[in-house]
């Protein structure tokens, strides 16, 4: 190597320098990096399940990213929608691996929330002084459901077209209102070219900007607080010979970047595996009547909403009523805004917990799978009446939270947190 | 990694999920046997230049595969031009022609009562198996219109076009007096009428050779799919050793 080489590098090195201190002289650039992730300092024993946020940001970098590239080639018009999927799966260069990383990306993003809010569950990381992270992070949640129900009528499908009447009647269920409103959301009186063409804008910028807005917001407000870890404890309590840094603390960067580098391939290698080789993954994220056009006078024999509604659909239909189910349905959802103020136990973590929450914890985990499965079954005698039995844990899980938290057996809580791995 | 009582959660969490499935398919075992497994394999390009030929000359003239083009269809079942356009192409389309027919809707409605399905996604939405047995599960039945039933879709508006192939059969079925008065009719087997053009095992590779077609026409990226699937999952799980290894690098100084 020449003594050239080197000085150039050196010379690329004081220009780079100087490029940032013309930036950070005008806009905190070194400022916003070093607040988020040199100098953010996170709990160095966070486990498994803390992979599932930055996972979570990923994913919908990815639906961003290919939901662009889809919108190129798609046609949201009645006519057209359904043909132009399958010219995108056929003709469009690598239009079949946007559209399966889209697809699948939508399963994906609901798997890594679901498992990301179980976390807060298991940890109590709802617990104050986190309260508004976890009601951003609601907000997220319930946009995320809005954003996938707006895109799953795009392919314009057999299931597409029939699930968005099911659910568009649902509002039709509301007294007095109702049947106004369900009228409003569809601007015709059953699901059309109109209706197409509004969620088509619905998904593609308002939902998307309400959800990076949103996303904003959580990673600031927890950034603002710092996060919670494995054993509930606040890591600011103890600080180190510095008097400002938490001797269990490390910089997210470069300790957490590169540990989730390592979560991501994993992640990826499992995403891989679904996007080439079972893309509709047997019918759960692809269902196959939605290989059939749209046909507004055939309805199917068995109407199901993909497998991250079906909980919520299971216990919609496990209420004879229709509009008390509606009620029923929407308070499964709504509950899970108030868990910071229902929980009162003394301790924020599972480790630290006595039976009652780990049975009350467990039993609502089972319920929600049961009921997603028989979200998914068609409604027969035996399988309403597992609905009710499940739908009932699930909602004792809440309704009896301000009594189980309080009376359970904790064990004291340690000055430091345990290790990592 | 993960704490006892997570694991624990988990773990009780997953036998959950398995049992109740398990349960439920317990309570509704015993549903008909009517579709059976085509056991086609979509890379067997033998097989889906057989059933190319096969769709064009029996299933082409009433159904289309709209989404389907020749030249596409060529590239991917390795045939020429010329053997394309002789082999496949009848009636003056050009290479990039979707695979569409002349029947109009219309008249085809008025002849058949429905219009018969494009087959371009037939595969995905109903499933290779049930192309496979439909085509094997004609029946002869006076009371048709059409003089046979179809085992898998009861009551089906199409003929039995393949007859000349398979030869006619008829359905023996199982009577019993059911509790409420009525009659229980059961299914036992197809008993063959008359001999067809093809015997038994002919017929069987004839319709799995059609069936095998619709499974790559509904999909035809589907080979190369899983190809580059399984370069993309290597290059990840090298990328994965140095990403671990950088992070246990980094991670030796957190105590």
């Amino acid at each position: 190597m020449g003594i050239g080489e080197v000085s150039g590098w050196d010379w690329l090195g004081a220009r780079l320098h100087g490029v940032r201190e013309w930036i950070d002289a005008r806009f905190p650039m070194s400022k916003l990096f070093r607040e988020h992730a040199s100098e953010y300092y996170a709990p160095k024993n966070f486990n498994f399940w803390y992979y599932f946020g930055a996972l979570a940001l990923v994913v919908l970098i990815v639906q961003i990213v290919s939901g662009i590239f889809l919108t190129m080639n798609y046609k949201p018009s009645a006519e057209e929608a359904f043909a132009s999927v399958e010219y995108i799966m056929r003709d469009v260069e690598w239009g079949w691996l946007i559209r399966y990383i889209h697809s699948t990306g939508a399963s994906a993003f609901f798997v890594v929330i679901y498992l990301h809010m179980f976390r807060g569950l298991l940890y109590g990381s709802y617990r104050k002084p986190r309260e508004l992270i976890w009601i951003f992070g609601m907000l997220i949640y319930l946009s995320l459901m809005a954003e996938a129900f707006f895109g799953y009528l795009l392919p314009w499908g057999q299931m597409s077209y029939w699930g968005a009447t099911v659910i568009v009647s649902l509002f039709g269920a509301i007294p007095v209102i109702g049947e106004g409103l369900a009228e409003w959301i569809r601007g015709d009186f059953y699901i059309s070219d109109i209706t197409l063409n509004r969620f088509f804008a619905l998904h593609v910028v308002a939902l998307p900007l309400a959800l990076v807005f949103l996303v904003v917001a959580h990673i600031m407000a927890l950034h603002e607080v710092g996060s919670n870890n494995p054993d509930g404890i606040e890591i600011k309590d103890q600080k180190g010979d510095d008097g400002i840094h938490p001797i269990d603390g490390i910089p997210f960067h470069p300790y957490y970047t590169v540990k989730d580098l390592v979560g991501f391939i994993v992640f990826a290698i499992i995403f891989s595996a679904i996007v080439f080789f079972a893309p509709d993954m047997g019918g759960y994220f692809i269902e196959h009547a939605n290989f059939e056009p749209a046909d507004p006078l055939r309805t199917p024999e068995h109407i199901a909403p993909v497998w991250y509604f079906t909980p919520f659909y299971a216990i919609l239909r496990a209420v004879p009523d229709k509009t008390f189910g509606v009620i029923l349905m929407g308070l499964a959802v709504f509950l899970l805004f108030f868990l910071p103020w229902l929980d009162r136990s003394p301790v924020r973590s599972i480790r630290y917990k006595g039976w009652m929450t780990k049975l009350a914890l467990g039993s609502f985990a089972v319920s929600f799978v049961a009921l997603g499965y028989l979200g998914m079954q068609p409604a027969t005698t035996v399988y309403t009446n597992l609905s009710r039995l499940f739908t009932v844990i699930y909602f004792l899980f809440f309704a009896a939270m301000p009594f189980y938290s309080r009376w359970d057996n904790t064990r004291p809580l340690p000055d430091r947190v345990r290790g990592h791995d | 990694m993960i704490n006892a009582d997570s694991l624990r959660l988990t773990v009780i969490g997953a036998v959950m999920a398995l049992l109740v499935p398990a349960l439920a398919t317990a309570v509704t075992e015993g549903e008909s046997q009517a579709i059976q497994p085509a056991h086609n394999y979509v890379g067997n390009v033998e097989s889906l230049q057989r059933g190319a030929k096969y769709f064009v000359n029996y299933c082409l003239g009433c159904h289309s595969a709209k989404y389907v083009r020749y030249n596409r269809l060529a590239e991917d079942l390795g045939l020429s031009e010329e053997q394309l356009i002789e082999n496949l192409m009848f009636t003056g389309e050009r290479p990039y022609d979707a695979m569409t027919n002349a029947m109009p809707a219309e008249d085809a409605e008025r002849w058949f009562g429905v219009a018969p399905p494009d087959l371009s996604l037939t595969a995905r939405s109903e499933g290779v198996d049930y192309i496979y047995s439909y085509l094997k599960s004609f029946y002869l039945d006076d009371e048709r219109p059409t003089g046979v039933n179809n085992r898998v879709l009861e009551a089906s508006a199409m003929p039995h076009v393949l007859w000349e192939l398979q030869g006619w059969q008829e359905a023996i079925f199982h009577e019993e007096q059911a509790a409420d008065g009525g009659v229980n009719r059961e299914f036992v087997r197809f008993e063959p009428v008359t001999q067809g053009v093809l015997s038994a095992e002919e017929y069987d590779r004839f319709v799995r050779d059609i069936a095998n077609f619709l499974d790559y026409v509904s999909e035809p990226v589907q080979l190369e799919r899983r190809n580059l699937g399984v370069l993309v999952i290597l290059f990840l799980l090298v990328f994965l050793l140095f990403a671990w290894m950088l992070k246990k690098e980094y991670w030796k100084r957190v105590q």
